[in-house]
């Protein structure tokens, strides 16, 4: 314990150390990043250990200002030399740039004052075979339920912890602690009479050990949707109404996400620039991004560049209240941060949600189903056929097909289309099932209408 | 260039790395590396007319890694100390039954790879951060006198240099310089309102030079100029099966997807792909060949040796339609008894080997072009692609792409928006009816993910006919 404690003091001296280097070496502001974290992630395939993975690092990310100029650097190499020429060869290289007259850190009295505890961080750590175990169990359980699962690639347990000390030379100094945990598992089932394979995955991920889902209850979600992909055949091409699976509709919430960040609006590179208080959704539709969630994955207690996160409302009842902001970007289109800055070390921030969702209807995922006469489920989508500056949607998706209000039978090898504006001014009903099981999440979503290509 | 194997750069003798290696190599592991990298990238990106953002990372590390059987013991750190050696060493070699007992490994014979697919000295990587600006400004420039309806243009230039030096306990101790940088346009278009936007890009293991040989960067900049106002013109795709014929170049992505995931040997080892039982079976017609050729001078996939050491090498993967090889891994290979094959890759010292693809291109054929398009009475001609992916074990893949257009009476016509094409890999090139004599390779921008890592790859086809896949429009 004295030990962390002493490694502590000594990343937040280093920052202040490197910021007062960089002072004298020309910037005019600066800021620091400082990340450090261990991992430990075990794969077992067939009950047997396939790979185990250890490791510890760190790293160092150094933004300076030259006046109105500014670049970014970062290491891994901590000795001192190395730093010392990291600080120089940051200010020259920010003098090579040009001047980009809203550039700078956020105003010095907008730093995040109070720190609430969030409670990210669970000091629990497994030891090796313990890891071994959740890992075989969580496998076997996906091995164990039904004799159609006949391989898999593998049952996987992971854990890992870390800190980040922010620092910059408005005097904030920063950090906080974070963990998490996570389980999946991937069977591999077959169709006894084509000899067909199919595979899936479940998992869970949580900051704290104990509020990890078991491993007998992973591996037989994952199960469950693997088998009952067999059999699946392509449909018709047509335009159906497509309900969302809520793990996969949080997809459609990324791609939100993506439209409503500051720097694809500013660029002109969103299908959103512009729509601020107009209707994006029906007034059932209202999306939040929360970076105050106690022990949310996305939760944090300031952003990265140090400013206090938040809730924000970004859908209200239907309408766009609100984009995604860091200083830059809000500089760009004339707004305030919202203190969404993300930033990985080396990079300079950009923004990014916290934890961002769809706020829960009341209808079951199967009273969802129900409204259905005939269209699709779709429980699984690929590809990058999304074109954020037009909106234009096309994806390749499995499900399965609604026939009456049930589901009738798997389907695969088929694409949905359609204009992300459309979809979300075409959403019929939110589910009541929201779970997170990362920083995104949604509940189960029907869309009124889209083009389903088939045969 | 001298000695590859830059051992001092990490601060360490060959005996401090022998005797690592010995202590991962304990009697139950059968297979031992250290991957020591040490890598700087540089960035600089321009959009609204400014050069604003430079960025530099310097990262340095060690991975170490021990096989047994099927199990794999992977450590690594960013400290380059003995102790940390040792504490990773010990970390690998859990996985093996026999807790310790250092083996003394015979004197490995120190090597250079036997050719140098890119002689590009350190200097012709790093150049000055003026240089890179003014390639960025010429771009900004040359998109925007393209035409007035260019209201954004975005560029970014990158560069990486990046030493590794393999030791392994077969004996290898083998060291490389792998230079990479690329060069990214993107344009927004608008007119009445509507936007639009179009991309290009290029580069490969390759000097500073290469964006100025032809006035290459002016012509990324056109071309991505050229999509972006082109696509304001597009109207809907069609949806469902329908014959496509697939432009030469980047295109090839869909034989990436298609079907050099599911040759990945580990996924076959496993059983879970949806080629695993395959081999010397029909994948094709008979009018495709299809290599990955890590060996070629210069190119964004190319490797003068894997992340194990191994020469890479040119893979026949299907012959005349044919499936006839996978890429491999030491550790696939070994497990497979099947050759190795030079694949072996990884994405930095964090990241544990994979068989990963390194270029992947058809061969040419006979047919002209022209003949081609001219042959299909409905369907559609797609010249460039954005992303792509697979589900290995059932096979199905998408690609999509950004740029078509619709061919009506053996003609091409009107531009479409863009549309993901869904297939199946083992599947659709027995409906290859026609390869072109027009072989090309992709310009040198892709990059593939597997298992969280991203590793340079380069794809090449010719213009060939797809007799029918469902395409994902939204027009009937």
């Amino acid at each position: 314990m004295n030990q962390q404690l002493q490694q502590r003091d000594g990343y937040s001296q280093l920052a202040l150390d490197l910021l007062a280097k960089a002072k004298r070496s020309g910037a005019t502001e600066a800021d620091i990043i400082i990340a450090e974290g261990e991992t430990f992630s075990v794969q077992v395939r067939l009950g047997a250990v396939d790979r185990l993975t250890k490791a510890r690092e760190k790293h160092l990310g150094l933004r300076v200002f030259v006046g109105k100029r500014s670049a970014s650097t970062s290491t891994s190499d901590f000795s001192p030399d190395s730093l010392n020429a990291l600080v120089a060869e940051t200010c020259t290289l920010a003098k090579a740039v040009v001047e980009d007259p809203v550039s700078g850190l956020p105003e010095a009295d907008q730093m995040a004052g109070e720190r609430p505890d969030l409670d990210l961080y669970d000091p629990t750590r497994l030891n090796t075979e313990q890891q071994i175990d959740l890992a075989k169990r969580v496998e076997a359980a996906a091995m164990s339920t039904d004799e159609r699962v006949t391989n898999s690639e593998g049952g996987d347990f992971d854990s890992s912890s870390g800190r980040v000390v922010l620092g910059n030379s408005h005097g904030f100094l920063g950090e906080y602690q974070s963990s998490s945990f996570s389980m999946s598992a991937s069977p591999v089932a077959t169709d006894p009479e084509t000899g067909a394979m199919q595979r899936d995955s479940w998992y869970d991920v949580q900051r704290k050990f104990s509020k990890l889902n078991s491993p007998e209850a992973v591996g037989l979600e994952a199960a469950r949707r693997t088998v009952r992909k067999l059999g699946a055949r392509k449909v018709a091409t047509q335009r159906v109404p497509v309900v969302f699976d809520a793990d996969i509709a949080g997809s459609l919430m990324g791609n939100l996400c993506g439209a409503v960040s500051g720097y694809s609006l500013y660029k002109g590179a969103s299908f959103l620039a512009g729509q601020l208080d107009k209707s994006l959704a029906p007034d059932y539709v209202t999306v939040y991004d929360d970076g105050r969630i106690v022990g949310g994955l996305g939760s944090r207690p300031f952003d990265g560049e140090g400013l206090p996160t938040r809730k924000t409302t970004v859908v209200e009842r239907g309408v766009l209240k609100s984009y995604l902001l860091d200083t830059y970007s809000g500089r760009k289109l004339g707004m305030a941060s919202t203190g969404n800055a993300s930033r990985s070390v080396g990079e300079n921030p950009s923004a990014g949600p916290t934890n961002f969702y769809l706020a829960p209807g009341s209808k079951t995922a199967q009273e969802i189903i129900k409204t259905v006469k005939q269209g699709l489920y779709v429980t699984d989508l690929i590809g990058f056929g999304i074109n954020m500056v037009t909106g234009d949607y096309s994806r390749g998706a499995s499900g399965f097909w609604i026939e009456g209000g049930e589901l009738a039978y798997p389907v695969e090898e088929i694409t949905i289309a359609g204009n992300l504006k459309d979809m979300f001014a075409g959403i019929e009903m939110v589910g009541s099932d929201l779970v997170f099981r990362g920083r995104i999440a949604s509940p189960t979503v029907k869309i009124a209408e889209m083009m389903v290509a088939g045969s | 260039m001298g000695e590859l194997v830059q051992l001092a750069s990490f601060g360490l003798t060959e005996g401090e790395v022998l005797s690592a290696l010995g202590r991962v190599k304990v009697r139950d592991v059968d297979y031992a590396d250290l991957y020591f990298e040490s890598c700087v990238s540089e960035s600089v990106s321009m959009e609204e007319t400014l050069v604003k953002r430079a960025t530099k990372s310097v990262s340095q590390g060690v991975g170490v890694r021990a096989t047994a059987g099927e199990k794999t013991g992977f450590a690594y750190s960013d400290e380059l100390t003995k102790k940390d050696l040792e504490l990773a060493a010990d970390t690998a070699r859990y996985i093996a039954n026999s807790p310790s007992g250092a083996q003394a490994l015979p004197a490995p014979v120190r090597q250079r790879p036997t050719r140098d697919l890119y002689p590009v000295e350190r200097v012709q990587v790093e150049v000055a951060t003026a240089d890179r600006v003014a390639l960025l400004n010429a771009i900004d420039a040359e998109a925007r006198r393209y035409d007035p309806r260019i209201k954004n243009v975005m560029a970014s230039f990158n560069t990486e240099y990046k030493v590794v030096v393999v030791a392994t306990s077969d004996g290898t101790l083998i060291g490389d310089v792998q230079p990479l940088s690329r060069l990214q346009v993107t344009c927004i278009a608008e007119e009445k309102g509507q936007r639009q936007s179009g991309s290009f890009g290029g580069g490969g293991r390759v000097g500073f030079e290469f964006y100025h040989e032809g006035d290459r960067h002016l012509r990324f900049a056109r071309e991505a100029a050229r999509e972006a106002i082109l696509n304001l013109s597009a109207v809907d795709a069609p949806a469902g099966v329908m014959p496509v014929v697939l432009g030469g170049g980047w295109p090839g992505i869909l034989l990436h997807e298609a079907i050099g995931h599911g040759l990945e040997a580990d996924f076959n080892r496993k059983k879970t792909s949806a080629f695993s039982t395959l081999l010397g079976k029909r994948v094709a017609s008979d009018v495709c060949t299809i290599v990955d050729d890590g060996t070629l001078p210069g190119r964004r996939g190319s490797l003068n040796m894997d992340d194990e050491g191994t020469p890479t090498s040119r893979t026949t993967l299907i012959e005349n339609g044919i499936l006839r090889g996978y890429i491999t891994d030491k550790l696939n290979a070994r497990l497979m008894g099947i050759p190795v094959t030079g694949n072996g890759r990884r994405e930095s010292y964090q990241s544990v080997v994979l068989p990963r693809m390194t270029n992947t291109f058809m061969l040419a054929g006979t047919s002209d072009p022209d003949e081609i398009i001219r042959s299909v009475d409905r369907g559609l001609y797609a010249v460039s692609f954005g992303g792509g992916q697979v589900d290995i074990t059932n096979g199905k893949f998408v690609f999509s792409a950004s740029e078509a257009y619709l061919i009506e009476g053996g003609k091409v016509t009107r531009p479409v928006k863009g549309a993901t094409l869904i297939g199946s890999g083992p599947e659709i090139l027995t409906k290859v009816s026609m390869v072109g004599h027009d072989l090309k390779l992709d310009e040198g921008i892709g990059t593939c993910g597997k298992d969280g890592q991203s590793v340079p790859v380069g794809v090449g086809l010719p213009t060939i006919r797809i007799d029918e896949i469902t395409v994902g429009g939204t027009q009937r």
